[in-house]
């Protein structure tokens, strides 16, 4: 009997465990899942909830659920991964051995990174929203705000989901404008970036949001530190911006398992192929998600993707034969605008998001870099998908793995 | 978009970034240099190199990266690169400017 292991039940390993344990042998392999949380969290919703638009209860669930039979499913923190010994090491001192390892520990915040951020004022005036407790706090802000300033702020690339600051945004507007209060809100979106839109075609077709809006916009702000008692941040060039309420997206960075074990970079992702999804140090190692340090999106789409390329590597892997250098960095993301409208993009490493139709090449329903209320029932109707397919492995209809050229304006 | 550096014909986008890495030498870098008003010196240089290996190896640039390299501390940086110094070091080094996804 040989051992799989997968390290982390996020949206990443859920999948890959459904995947395999209808793939593989189950007289040769045996699959095992660790996770220390209970709960899986549907991580999109995190948008939602400060805004009232989504409850606590439809972001999470329990994440046995979602663990097929056949997998065996360790709830535990993991204390150590060992590559040379091939050994995994929780925290109640128990020993794993294993023939494949999948890592999929995803992201974390990391407020404490920058000087100020994470002192008195967490979640009091200063808050994030890419946590459960995060979005949870800040919508208990949101519900008695009277207004003010309120800023929206990246501290650095990269971040899970780069597009999630921007919607908030939008959101908020929306927010404001419903309880008749906008003209008390002074929206500002302050970025290290050189614009809220960093790619010539986004730019060209979505900088009208912002006007329309009424967005302010900082570029080019690298964060030094926040001045919590005179509630300001403040860049490596001395530029200051005031908030009554800061929205900020601290440093992202993968799990301290990957540091305490050597495997991980600067920010404690791991180095992996971008096409393979192998590890560059571990031929046995795979790593999918948000702990990669590959170059595409920190997003579950991309992690979707992923999956159905890393199953078939897997399998390669262990038949011995090459595997499929498959991968291009697809993603494809529904953006709130606010208002019941959304947008979708749709990308790659090399392809930057275009105007089109999808999945249908000239049919739609869904239009590519364009606002509409049918892209925004799209992502609502996605929550349903994430829970009841998505993470279960299921196939969504029509969606490629790479991505297709078909129906999109592509120039070269 | 194509711009001529020195007699050669170098293909650049809407924003003046190289579009082929290929195209670039250290003479252009020097002539892009110039134009956003910075006279390269060994310091100059020695933060392009750093920014080239991380672009060789697809690694992402960031201001952490910056202040962990050991180049050079950020404070510097902004002086060498004043206004936007990754955005403005990453122009006069060929390579395209760190972004997002749209």
């Amino acid at each position: 009997m040989k051992n799989i292991i997968i390290l982390g039940a996020g949206t990443s390993g859920t999948m890959m465990a459904n995947h395999l344990v209808s793939k593989l042998s189950k007289n040769q392999w045996s699959i095992t899942i660790i996770d220390q949380h209970k709960t899986h969290y549907y991580q999109p919703g995190f948008l939602f909830l400060p805004f009232d638009i989504y409850t606590t209860k439809q972001v999470k669930k329990k994440g046995k659920k979602f663990i097929p039979k056949g997998v065996n499913y360790i709830q535990d923190k993991i204390e150590l991964i060992k590559p040379e010994e091939k050994v995994v090491i929780l925290n109640d001192g128990g020993n794993l051995s294993y023939d494949i390892l999948i890592v999929a520990t995803g992201t974390n915040i990391a407020p404490e990174e920058t000087e100020g951020m994470g002192g008195p004022m967490w979640h009091k005036n200063i808050f994030d929203f890419y946590t459960y407790d995060g979005a949870k706090a800040l919508r208990n802000k949101l519900r008695e705000w009277e207004g003010g300033k309120l800023v929206i702020h990246i501290t650095e690339m990269p971040i899970k989901c780069p597009v999630a600051p921007l919607e908030f945004a939008f959101l908020a507007d929306s927010f404001f404008k419903n309880k008749g209060m906008r003209d008390k809100v002074d929206i500002t979106f302050v970025t290290p970036l050189d614009g809220v839109f960093t790619k010539p075609k986004a730019t060209k077709a979505l900088h009208y949001l912002l006007e329309e809006k009424g967005i302010k916009e900082v570029t080019d702000f690298n964060i030094e530190r926040v001045d919590y008692e005179n509630n300001k941040i403040i860049d490596y060039a001395d530029t200051e911006v005031e908030y009554d309420l800061l929205v900020t997206v601290p440093t992202n960075m993968g799990d301290s398992l990957l540091e305490r074990s050597g495997l991980g970079d600067d920010l404690n992702y791991i180095p992996t192929n971008k096409t393979t999804l192998q590890t560059i140090d571990n031929e046995n190692i795979f790593a999918i998600g948000d702990c990669t340090n590959l170059p595409a999106s920190k997003a579950g789409s991309v992690a979707h993707f992923e999956a159905e390329i890393l199953t078939e590597n897997i399998l390669r892997y262990i038949n011995g034969e090459e595997l499929k250098e498959e991968f291009d960095g697809h993603a494809n993301c529904f953006i709130e605008t606010g208002n019941g409208k959304a947008l979708l993009i749709d990308f790659n490493y090399t392809t930057e998001p275009v105007e089109g139709t999808f999945p249908f090449p000239g049919v739609g329903p869904l239009s590519l870099l364009k606002e509409s209320r049918t892209n925004h029932m799209g992502k609502m109707a996605f929550r349903w998908i994430y829970w009841n397919m998505l993470i279960k492995g299921i196939h969504i209809p029509f969606v490629s793995a790479t991505m297709s050229k078909k129906g999109k304006k592509i120039d070269n | 978009m194509e711009k001529t550096y020195l007699d050669s014909i170098i293909k650049i986008n809407d924003e003046g970034y190289l579009t082929d890495f290929t195209q670039w030498t250290r003479e252009i870098g020097e002539e892009i240099a110039k134009e956003q008003e910075i006279e390269m010196t060994d310091k100059h240089w020695e933060v392009i190199d750093y920014i080239h290996d991380k672009y060789k190896k697809e690694e992402a640039l960031s201001i952490r990266g910056i202040k962990k390299s050991g180049v050079i501390n950020i404070k510097e940086f902004y002086q060498l690169f004043p206004g936007g110094p990754l955005k403005k070091a990453t122009l006069i080094a060929g390579i395209p400017k760190p972004k997002s996804c749209i």
